[in-house]
C-alpha cells in the first residue's frame, strides 16, 4: 500500500436470488486515493473490481440520469454525487429501501413507474397545435422551476414510509411532483380532469407531511409542497 | 386513482376526509385552549364550578361538537393507520367494524354523562 492510498471499509448489500438464501452484508477493506476525494460511485467501481459479481445501476455519474440511487449510511442519495469524505465509516451501502432486490444494488423501478404514468406525464392540451410552438409567458414558465428538475431517481419515493406501505395506491412524492408540474403549466388544459384522478384517499392524501422526500432529493426539489400545492387545487375546485 | 371506491374511509373522499380532519383539529383545539383557560381561571377548581361549565346549553353544545369532531378525527386517522399497517382484509375489517362501534358508543355516552349533569345551585 503507498502513500497514496488509504483503506476504507464498506458493508455492502449482496443478494444473488439464483445462489443466495437470503441477503447479507459483505465487508470490503478497499485502497482509495489519499490524496484527492473520490465519489461514492468512483469507489463501487473499485469493490467490483475486486468483485466483479457485484451489481449496481450507474449511467451518467454526475447527477443528470438518476441511476444510482442507493441508501447510502442510511440515508437515499446518488452515488455519482456522494463525495466519500462526507461519509462516516464503515460505509454502509444498501438498495433502495421497500423496492423489490432484483440482485445486490438493483430494484425493481415497476411499481414505480406505473405511479409515473398515472400521473400523465406529458401536456394534455384540447386545443389544435399552433403552426410553431404554444408559448409560455416569462412568468408562467417560472411556476415550472423546482418541478422540471426531477430525474426519477426514486430516492424521494423509496423513502417514504406511505410509499412503502400502498406503492400501489399512493403515487409518491416523485409521481406527485410531476403531478403538479403538470398542473401547473400554463400550455396544459386538463387540469379539471388530472385532479379528478387525485382525490380519492391514496393518490395524494395518503401523504402525510413527513418531509423524508425533501431530505433526500438530491436535486434540492420540494415535493412535499408540490403536494400541498395539489391540495389546494383540489380544494379550490371542490369549496 | 380509478379504482374501487373506499366504503370503509370516512367520506369515500380523499379530499372530504382531508378536510374533516382538519377542521375537526381546529374545533379540537379551541375546544381544549378553553378548557385550559376555565382552569387557569379556577385555579381551585371544585365540583360546583365544573358542572356549573357542563351545565351551560352553550357549553353543552360547544362540547358536543368537540365530541362529534373527536370521533370523526379519530375514525380518519385510524383508518389512515389500518390501511397502512394492517394488510390481511378480514382482520383489518374487523377491526375497523370493532372501533366504529367503540367510538358511536363513547359519543352517546358522552352525551349521556353530558346531559345527566345538573347545574349545582349555592
Amino acid at each position: 500500500m503507498s502513500d497514496l492510498t488509504k483503506k476504507v471499509h464498506f458493508k455492502i448489500y449482496r443478494y444473488n436470488p439464483d445462489v443466495d438464501q437470503a441477503p447479507y452484508m459483505k465487508d470490503y477493506h478497499i485502497d482509495v486515493p489519499a490524496d484527492r476525494d473520490i465519489m461514492l460511485l468512483n469507489a463501487l467501481f473499485l469493490i467490483k473490481n475486486e468483485d466483479d459479481g457485484f451489481g449496481y445501476r450507474r449511467s451518467c455519474a454526475e447527477g443528470v440520469c438518476g441511476s444510482d440511487g442507493m441508501n447510502i449510511n442510511g440515508r437515499n442519495g446518488l452515488a455519482c454525487i456522494t463525495p466519500l469524505s462526507s461519509l462516516k465509516e464503515p460505509i454502509v451501502v444498501r438498495p433502495l429501501p421497500g423496492f423489490p432486490v432484483i440482485r445486490d444494488l438493483v430494484v425493481d423501478m415497476d411499481q414505480f413507474y406505473k405511479q409515473y404514468e398515472k400521473i400523465k406525464p406529458y401536456l394534455q392540451n384540447s386545443n389544435p397545435a399552433p403552426a410553431q410552438e404554444r408559448l409560455q409567458s416569462p412568468k408562467a414558465r417560472l411556476k415550472l422551476d423546482g418541478l422540471y428538475e426531477c430525474i426519477l431517481c426514486a430516492c424521494c419515493s423509496s423513502s417514504c414510509p406511505s410509499f412503502w406501505w400502498n406503492p400501489e395506491k399512493f403515487i409518491g412524492p416523485a409521481g406527485l411532483l410531476q403531478a403538479y408540474r403538470f398542473l401547473a403549466d400554463s400550455r396544459d388544459d386538463h387540469t379539471e380532469e388530472r385532479l379528478a384522478e387525485l382525490q380519492d384517499p391514496f393518490s395524494v392524501f395518503r401523504c402525510r407531511g413527513i418531509m423524508n422526500c425533501v431530505d433526500v432529493c438530491p436535486k434540492g426539489l420540494n415535493p412535499t409542497r408540490a403536494i400541498g400545492k395539489i391540495r389546494s387545487l383540489l380544494l379550490q375546485e371542490a369549496l | 386513482m380509478g379504482s374501487v371506491r373506499n366504503i370503509t374511509s370516512y367520506s369515500g373522499n380523499g379530499l372530504r376526509d382531508w378536510l374533516v380532519q382538519r377542521v375537526s383539529a381546529i374545533i379540537l383545539a379551541v375546544y381544549i385552549l378553553t378548557l385550559v383557560a376555565f382552569m387557569i381561571c379556577h385555579q381551585n377548581l371544585t365540583y360546583g364550578d365544573w358542572s356549573t361549565l357542563f351545565s351551560n346549553l352553550f357549553f353543552k353544545i360547544f362540547t358536543v361538537i368537540a365530541l362529534f369532531s373527536l370521533i370523526l378525527h379519530a375514525w380518519v386517522g385510524i383508518w389512515t393507520v389500518l390501511t397502512d399497517y394492517v394488510k390481511p382484509t378480514w382482520l383489518r375489517g374487523l377491526i375497523e367494524i370493532a372501533v366504529i362501534i367503540s367510538l358511536i358508543g363513547y359519543f352517546i355516552w358522552g352525551v349521556e354523562i353530558l346531559w345527566n349533569i345538573q347545574g349545582v345551585l349555592f
